[in-house]
């Protein structure tokens, strides 16, 4: 069963975290992603840009509009996410709760919908 | 020849257990077990009067609902082949006899663990508990939390769909986990219990049911874990239903623990507590322990004024440390109040002031030690204090009568 594992944190806190602190948290989202490759969980999974660089479409009666920024302003943004394999959901967070942000922001798990169940 | 009371009552006593076996064959799928169940029981009302009854009637019932469940299985599989010509999943478990599928641990532990699972909600786990393992049905457990049927029943839909798109697994959790899970689960129960105990509103019968249910939960709990901390839970919950009929008067007044007929307690309930609590306390006492034994004690004394208030206070202080929160400080200040006099209490009471200004309950404490102390307008003051915060109607009344005697003594 695959799951997404949605990862927001404060995009704020992110800004000033001190560069030792930063390059810490890079090196512990090396570290992780490498094992849960290993480990066969991993099957996707990437960090995204800022939300300043978001852009959100909706199509109404035909017309495209485009707006920047993100779909909802919240306290915590959306920064990336890994798409896993796990056998059920107390396997999937316990994965989630080994993501680095973890300790800092949250990680939202969302089972990916299976159209074969 | 079995009547038809007397298969619902068959029911009533096996549910539960053939739910938790059938939701192990349909793989986590809460809704399908539920109505394999359902037609389990619709097909032994139908035989059992002609044929009699099985030996085995769980065996047969647990049967049933599987054969069932797995015609459902296979005709969605068929239906999947046809539409996508796809490899057929079999349903688990479809070879078990009927003798191997009763003879596996107790698959309502699994059940137990599942309902309270920590993705779920509270409200949710509370009420998917009421409504697998206890008897309850959608509109009672409604009633008994003062919502709308559809509500609960929507909550109900929410939360079997939850455990079975993000499959949370039916199963025991495993060692690591264990003991955290386990307190999820009492934690459950006691609030199901204080639900029925608190009479905060509704209806009495119910009140009463939800307590008998909590009671019954704990005690499989206590079978199925023994964990001490269960059999501490169970012992707890013993001796304050055992005061049931003695904490209200006939109009519905409230009776304090110090003013209660002791001849109106239930003897039998706290004499069964009185044999868990050492089992409870064994390997170092929990807080459902430690606040059984405080029970203990109180059920123990003969008489209010021959309560054994200095061990009440040593409980207390152990249960302060573990579970350091501004009720307990509470409690436990009153206990202290009841050993080294009012004066004591009133000091510990006011170092609470800033974490439990809107509880009405510190409001009433604090009104109590000022009444004691004979400072009959301070205490007025806080009586009107603790009123103007009170929820359930019979403590009103409790403190609107206390409000009163201070006003006349002045």
């Amino acid at each position: 069963m695959q799951y997404l594992l949605l990862i927001y944190d404060s995009e704020k806190a992110q800004t000033a975290m001190p560069e030792a602190d930063r390059q810490k948290l890079f090196a512990d989202y090396m570290a992780f992603t490498k094992d849960i490759k290993a480990s066969g969980h991993f099957k996707a999974g990437d960090a995204l840009q800022r939300t300043h660089t978001a852009t959100t479409v909706r199509v109404r009666e035909g017309k495209i509009s485009t707006t920047d920024g993100p779909f909802a302003e919240t306290r915590e943004q959306l920064g990336g996410y890994y798409l896993i394999e796990a056998k059920d959901l107390d396997e999937a967070t316990k994965i989630a709760a080994r993501i680095p942000t973890a300790k800092l922001g949250s990680i939202e798990i969302r089972p990916v919908m299976n159209y074969n169940t | 020849m079995l009547s038809t009371a007397a298969i619902e009552a068959v029911f009533r006593g096996e549910r539960a257990r053939v739910l938790a076996t059938t939701i192990r064959v349909t793989n986590g799928d809460f809704e399908l077990a539920e109505e394999a169940v359902q037609e389990a029981f619709a097909a032994a009302l139908a035989r059992w009067p002609a044929e009699g009854t099985p030996d085995e009637p769980r065996g047969w019932l647990v049967s049933v609902a599987r054969n069932k469940a797995i015609d459902v299985i296979r005709r969605r599989v068929k239906l999947r082949e046809i539409v996508a010509n796809e490899v057929a999943i079999e349903p688990q478990e479809d070879r078990a006899s009927q003798t191997e599928l009763v003879a596996v641990p107790d698959d309502r532990l699994r059940l137990i663990y599942t309902c309270c699972h920590p993705a779920l909600a509270t409200e949710a786990q509370i009420a998917l508990t009421l409504r697998t393992l206890g008897g309850l049905t959608t509109e009672e457990i409604a009633r008994a939390f003062l919502t709308s049927p559809v509500t609960m029943a929507q909550r109900l839909v929410r939360a079997k769909s939850k455990i079975k798109e993000a499959r949370i697994p039916y199963e025991v959790p495993e060692a690591a986990q264990l003991p955290e899970r386990t307190d999820t689960v009492m934690s459950v129960v006691y609030l199901i219990f204080n639900e029925g105990y608190a009479a905060t509103a509704g209806d009495t019968w119910l009140r009463r049911d939800l307590c008998r249910e909590a009671i019954r939960l704990g005690r499989l709990v206590a079978e199925l874990t023994s964990a001490p901390e269960a059999h501490g839970l169970v012992a707890l919950m013993l001796l304050h239903d055992s005061r049931r009929d003695a904490r209200t008067n006939d109009r519905g007044d409230l009776v304090l623990l110090e003013d209660q007929d002791r001849t109106r307690w239930d003897r039998g309930q706290i004499d069964e507590a009185l044999a868990l609590v050492p089992i409870a306390l064994r390997g170092g006492p929990g807080v459902y322990g430690l606040q059984a034994a405080i029970a203990a004690l109180h059920a123990s004394a003969p008489r209010a004024s021959e309560t054994d208030w200095p061990q009440i206070a040593a409980l207390f202080d152990e249960l302060v440390r573990r579970q350091p929160t501004p009720i307990v400080a509470l409690n436990r200040a009153v206990a202290i109040a009841m050993w080294q006099g009012p004066e004591a209490g009133l000091s510990l009471v006011e170092q609470l002031a800033g974490e439990l200004a809107d509880y009405h309950l510190w409001h009433a404490a604090k009104a109590d030690l000022l009444r004691r102390l004979g400072r009959q307008r301070q205490a007025a003051t806080a009586y009107r204090a603790a009123l103007a915060r009170v929820g359930s109607e019979p403590e009103r009344r409790f403190l609107e009568s206390r409000l009163a005697e201070v006003l006349a003594a002045m």
